[in-house]
C-alpha cells in the first residue's frame, strides 16, 4: 500500500486535513490535478473530432443520401445503399468496375486458377495454425482477391474495358513496383563512393519538391507529339502519327511514367538512409569471404533494409491509391474513362454536385485501400520480416 | 469617358425602380462588386478592363475572381445556396442559370432593364434577347457574348482546290479528305483536313450536339433536340444521334493524331498556326484570324453555317428518313440546317441576396458591358472571347474592317452568323435544372467512351438515354418537363 500513499503525498492539491478551510482556488487546483490527463488530451481529441471524425461521419451520411443545393438550404434525401449499389450493380457499374459481357476462355482459366490458388492458400492456413481472427482476416483478403480475379477475367482478359477500380489498382501495382525498383537502384548507386555523389543525391531528390500539378503539365507538354518540345524527336522516330493520349494503355503508361518521376525520389531518399545504416563490417567480412555483389545484397543488405523497404512501400501504396492530379491534368481521365482513378471518379462526381455518389466512391476507395494495405502488411511484410 | 446606361440619371427613373430596390445613384463609391467567371484572358480579362472604366466613372470597385470552367457553376451554386454569398455576380452559361433561378437565387432583372435607357434592348438579336436572357418570360441575365457554333474553312486552299464550303457532313468529309495531308501553312509539313476538339471534360459534347441538331430537329426551335416535351423521355436513343456520333468520330480520320486529347485551346492553336483545313468553333475564329498570333490565317479563312443533312429523325420510329417539304419545312435546297446555340453565350446574373446598392451597381456594370458602345468593339477582338449578339454588330461591317477584317471576310463572317441566327430552325441548348449533369457529365462521358472505342455508338446513345432518365427521375419528372417546355416556348 506504499505506492498510493506516496502518490497522495506527492500531489500538491491533495485534500486538506479536517478543520482546514479550503479555498475555491485550491479546489479548482485539486480538480485540475485529478483531471489533468483529460485536460491535456482534450484539445487533441477535439481537433481530431472536428477535423477527422466529424468529416468521416458527415461523408458517411452523405454516402447514404442524395443531396441537392437549393436556395438557402440543402435538400437531403436518405437513399440507403443506393449510391453504393449504383457503383457495383447499377448504372455506374461500367464506370467503377468495368463493362461485363461474357468471360472469355482465357478469362475463365485465369479466374479459376486464381480462385483455386487463393482457396488452397486459405485451406493451408486453416490446417496449419488456425486462429479465428487470422482466419477472418484471410477470408476478407481471399474474397477480395477472388473478386478481383473475376473482375479482371471479365474485363482485361475478355476484351472489355475495366473501370476506375482496375485503373487505380494498375497505377498502384505497376507504379509502386517501378518506383521501388528504380528508387532502390538509384539509392544503391548513390551509396557507392562515386564522384559527385552529393550532386546526384540532390538531383534525384528534386522531383519530389515539385507540385503534382506542375509535373502533370510538364509531362503533358513533353509527351505532346505534335507541338511539344520533343516533337522533332517523335517525328524523327517516325512517330508523327502516334498519339499516346488516344490509346488506353499508352495513356495509362505515360501517367505511370509521370507519377514515377515524381515519387521515385521518395523511395530513393528513404532507401538511401536505410542503406547507409547497413553494417559495413558485415559487408566487408562477406567481401573478404569472396561473396559476390548479388550474394551480399541478398544475404546481408536486403534483410537489414527490409523493414524500411516494407514501410516505404506501404506508405507509397496508400499514397498511390489517391492519385488524382496527373490523370486529371494529362488526360482528364480519357481516352474515355481509361485513365480515370477512383479519386478522380469521386472528384468528377463531386464537381457535378453528385455528392452522394462522390462520397460512396470515396468510401469504396477507403475499403479497397484498407484491405490491400492491411493484407500486404500482415501477409507479406510481417512474414518476410519474421523470416529475416 | 464612357457613358453608363445603367447609371440611371433621372429621379423619375429612380422612382420607377423603387419597387425593385432602393433609389439609384450614379455614385457607387464604397461599393464592391465581386464577379465570378472562367479564367482569363477569355471573358474575364475584358471584364477587368471594362471594370476599371466603370470604377473611374462610378467609384464602384470591380473584382473579378476566376475559377476553372468545369468548377464554375458548382462554385457559384454552392456560394449562393449555402448562404455564403461572397459572390455578387456570376458570368456563366445562360443555360446554367435555370437551376439557379429555380432555386430562387437570382435577381429578376426585368424592372432594371425596363428602366434602362441605354441598353437598347431591341438591338440585341431576338434569340439572345428572348431566349438567352430570359427564363419563364422574365429577364434574369444580361448577355455579354453570343454563342453558337459554325464551321470555318481555309478559303485560300479551297479556292486553290476548287472546293465549295460543305453543306452536309458527307461534303465535310470530302472537303477534309481533299485538304488532309497537304501543307496548309507553308512549313513543308503535312497538315490536317479537319480539326475538332474531342477531349473529355472539355467542350466535345457541344460539337456532338451541334452535329446532332440537324438530324434531330426539323420543325423549328420549339421542337427541341433533347427530350420528348410530353413525356420527358430522352430523344437520344435513335439513329439520328447514332449518325451524329459516327460523323463526329469519322472526321477524326482527317484530324491530328492526338485529337482525343485536344480541348478548344489546342484546336485554336492549330487553327492559328494554319494547320487546319476545316474546323468547328464558336464565333471566335473570325477575330482570332486577325490577331497577331493568327498571322498564318489572316485573310485566309471563311465561315459558314453548320452543315445540315438530307436525312432526319422520324421521332415515331427512331429511324432516319429522307427530307421532304413536309418533314423538313425549314430545309434549304432539301438540306435541313439546325444551327445549335451551343452554350448560349456568357451572360451575367446577379445574386438575389446581394445588397440592394450592390445589385444596382452590378446591373449597371453588366449593362455597360452589354451596350453597343462597348460590346461592338469587344466582339471584334479575338482574345476577349466575346462573339456578336447585337444586330448593330451584324449589320455594320465597319467596326470589323477597322479591327482588321478584310471587307470580304467581314461580309462572309457576319453573313454566316446571320444565317445561323435568322434560322427558324435554330436549336436551343439544354436549359433545365441539372443541365450540366445531362450534358457535361453523362453525354460527355459516353461520348468520350465512344470516341476511344470503348463502346459503340448504339451503346453510347442507350447509355446516355439511361443516364438522362436517372437524372430526370432524381430531379422530378414533372418539374423537369415543365422547365423543358418553358425553355422551348420561345422561338425566333
Amino acid at each position: 500500500m506504499a505506492a498510493p500513499a506516496q502518490t497522495e503525498i506527492d500531489r500538491p492539491g491533495r485534500a486538506a486535513p479536517a478543520g482546514v478551510v479550503v479555498g475555491r482556488g485550491a479546489r479548482f487546483s485539486e480538480w485540475l490535478d485529478r483531471h489533468s490527463a483529460q485536460v491535456f488530451i482534450t484539445p487533441a481529441v477535439v481537433m481530431i473530432l472536428i477535423f477527422s471524425i466529424f468529416p468521416l461521419v458527415a461523408s458517411l451520411v452523405i454516402a447514404f443520401s442524395r443531396i441537392r443545393l437549393r436556395g438557402g438550404a440543402y435538400q437531403i434525401r436518405f437513399v440507403g445503399f443506393d449510391n453504393f449499389a449504383k457503383q457495383i450493380f447499377g448504372s455506374e457499374q461500367f464506370h467503377f468496375l468495368g463493362t461485363f459481357t461474357t468471360i472469355s476462355p482465357l478469362g475463365w482459366v485465369v479466374a479459376l486458377a486464381a480462385t483455386g490458388g487463393i482457396l488452397w492458400w486459405l485451406a493451408r492456413y486453416a490446417r496449419s495454425r488456425f486462429t479465428l481472427l487470422g482466419f477472418l482476416g484471410r477470408l476478407i483478403t481471399a474474397a477480395f482477391g477472388i473478386g478481383l480475379a473475376f473482375l479482371f477475367a471479365a474485363t482485361l482478359f475478355s476484351g472489355n474495358p475495366f473501370g476506375t477500380l482496375g485503373v487505380t489498382l494498375f497505377y498502384v501495382m505497376v507504379g509502386c513496383a517501378i518506383q521501388f525498383a528504380i528508387g532502390l537502384g538509384l539509392a544503391l548507386l548513390c551509396v557507392q563512393p562515386i564522384r559527385a555523389r552529393t550532386f546526384f543525391r540532390v538531383a534525384f531528390f528534386l522531383p519530389l519538391m515539385i507540385t503534382p500539378i506542375g509535373v502533370g503539365y510538364a509531362f503533358r507538354m513533353m509527351a505532346d507529339t505534335s507541338k511539344g518540345p520533343f516533337a522533332p524527336v517523335w517525328n524523327g522516330l517516325g512517330l508523327r502519327d502516334f498519339a499516346w493520349a488516344a490509346d488506353a494503355w499508352t495513356a495509362r503508361a505515360f501517367i505511370v511514367v509521370g507519377d514515377s518521376w515524381q515519387w521515385i525520389p521518395f523511395i530513393f531518399v528513404i532507401m538511401l538512409a536505410a542503406l547507409e545504416n547497413v553494417s559495413r563490417d558485415l559487408v566487408e567480412a562477406a567481401e573478404v569471404d569472396g561473396a559476390s555483389g548479388w550474394q551480399i545484397f541478398r544475404e546481408i543488405t536486403w534483410p537489414q533494409i527490409l523493414p524500411v523497404a516494407a514501410t516505404v512501400i506501404l506508405i507509397r501504396t496508400i499514397e498511390a491509391f489517391k492519385i488524382v492530379d496527373l490523370p486529371n491534368i494529362m488526360t482528364s481521365g480519357g481516352p474515355g474513362i481509361a485513365t480515370e482513378s477512383m479519386t478522380l471518379h469521386s472528384f468528377f462526381s463531386w464537381r457535378a454536385l453528385d455528392m452522394g455518389q462522390s462520397a460512396a466512391v470515396a468510401y469504396l476507395l477507403l475499403f479497397v485501400t484498407v484491405i490491400v494495405c492491411v493484407s500486404f502488411f500482415n501477409l507479406v511484410v510481417l512474414g518476410r520480416i519474421r523470416q529475416a | 469617358m464612357p457613358r453608363l446606361s445603367g447609371s440611371l440619371a433621372g429621379l423619375g427613373l429612380a422612382g420607377s425602380l423603387a419597387l425593385a430596390g432602393p433609389a439609384v445613384a450614379q455614385d457607387y463609391s464604397g461599393v464592391t462588386i465581386n464577379i465570378l467567371t472562367r479564367p482569363g484572358p477569355v471573358i474575364a480579362q475584358r471584364l477587368v478592363e471594362r471594370g476599371a472604366e466603370f470604377t473611374a466613372a462610378t467609384g464602384a470597385e470591380i473584382r473579378v475572381d476566376e475559377v476553372p470552367f468545369a468548377e464554375l457553376f458548382q462554385k457559384l451554386l454552392t456560394d449562393w445556396a449555402t448562404g455564403t454569398n461572397s459572390i455578387d455576380v456570376g458570368v456563366i452559361a445562360s443555360g446554367w442559370a435555370v437551376e439557379l433561378v429555380d432555386g430562387g437565387l437570382v435577381e429578376d432583372l426585368t424592372p432594371y432593364v425596363e428602366a434602362d435607357t441605354k441598353i437598347d434592348i431591341d438591338d440585341i438579336a431576338p434569340y439572345f434577347r428572348e431566349f438567352n436572357q430570359k427564363i419563364g418570360g422574365k429577364t434574369y441575365l444580361i448577355t455579354v457574348d453570343g454563342d453558337f457554333q459554325m464551321i470555318y474553312y481555309r478559303r485560300d486552299i479551297m479556292d486553290e482546290l476548287g472546293l465549295e464550303p460543305p453543306k452536309t457532313w458527307e461534303e465535310y468529309r470530302t472537303v477534309a479528305a481533299a485538304m488532309h495531308g497537304k501543307d496548309l501553312n507553308g512549313d513543308a509539313e503535312p497538315d490536317f483536313g479537319s480539326c475538332m476538339f474531342k477531349k473529355r471534360n472539355a467542350q466535345s459534347y457541344f460539337a456532338a450536339m451541334s452535329i446532332a441538331a440537324a438530324y434531330v430537329q426539323t420543325q423549328g426551335t420549339g421542337q427541341g433536340i433533347f427530350f420528348d416535351p410530353e413525356t420527358m423521355k430522352p430523344k437520344v436513343d435513335n439513329e439520328a444521334w447514332i449518325q451524329a456520333l459516327n460523323d463526329y468520330k469519322a472526321n477524326g480520320e482527317f484530324g491530328p493524331p492526338d485529337e482525343l486529347n485536344h480541348d478548344i485551346g489546342d484546336t485554336r492553336a492549330l487553327v492559328q498556326a494554319g494547320r487546319c483545313g476545316l474546323v468547328i468553333d464558336w464565333g471566335d475564329i473570325g477575330p482570332l484570324s486577325i490577331d497577331p498570333s493568327g498571322a498564318a490565317i489572316k485573310d485566309k479563312m471563311g465561315a459558314a453555317i453548320m452543315p445540315g443533312t438530307t436525312r432526319v429523325l422520324d421521332e415515331a420510329t427512331g429511324k432516319l428518313v429522307d427530307c421532304t417539304p413536309e418533314i423538313c419545312p425549314n430545309a434549304i435546297d432539301g438540306i435541313n440546317f439546325a444551327p445549335f446555340a451551343a452554350f448560349g453565350g456568357w451572360s451575367g446574373l446577379i445574386n438575389a441576396k446581394a445588397d440592394p446598392k450592390v445589385k444596382q451597381a452590378a446591373y449597371d456594370f453588366l449593362s455597360y458591358v452589354n451596350q453597343a458602345a462597348q460590346s461592338n468593339v469587344d466582339v471584334t477582338i479575338g482574345w476577349t472571347g466575346y462573339n456578336p449578339y447585337r444586330n448593330s454588330q451584324l449589320e455594320n461591317t465597319e467596326p470589323w474592317i477597322a479591327a482588321g477584317f478584310s471587307p470580304e471576310f467581314a461580309e462572309n463572317y457576319l453573313g454566316a452568323i446571320k444565317a445561323s441566327l435568322n434560322s427558324p430552325n435554330m436549336a436551343s441548348d439544354i436549359r433545365i435544372p441539372g443541365a450540366q449533369q445531362y450534358t457535361g457529365v453523362v453525354l460527355d462521358r459516353e461520348l468520350a467512351r465512344f470516341l476511344s472505342d470503348e463502346i459503340t455508338a448504339e451503346e453510347a446513345v442507350a447509355n446516355i438515354a439511361a443516364g438522362w432518365e436517372e437524372i430526370t427521375e432524381d430531379l422530378g419528372r414533372d418539374a423537369q418537363r415543365n422547365m423543358y417546355e418553358l425553355s422551348l416556348g420561345i422561338t425566333n
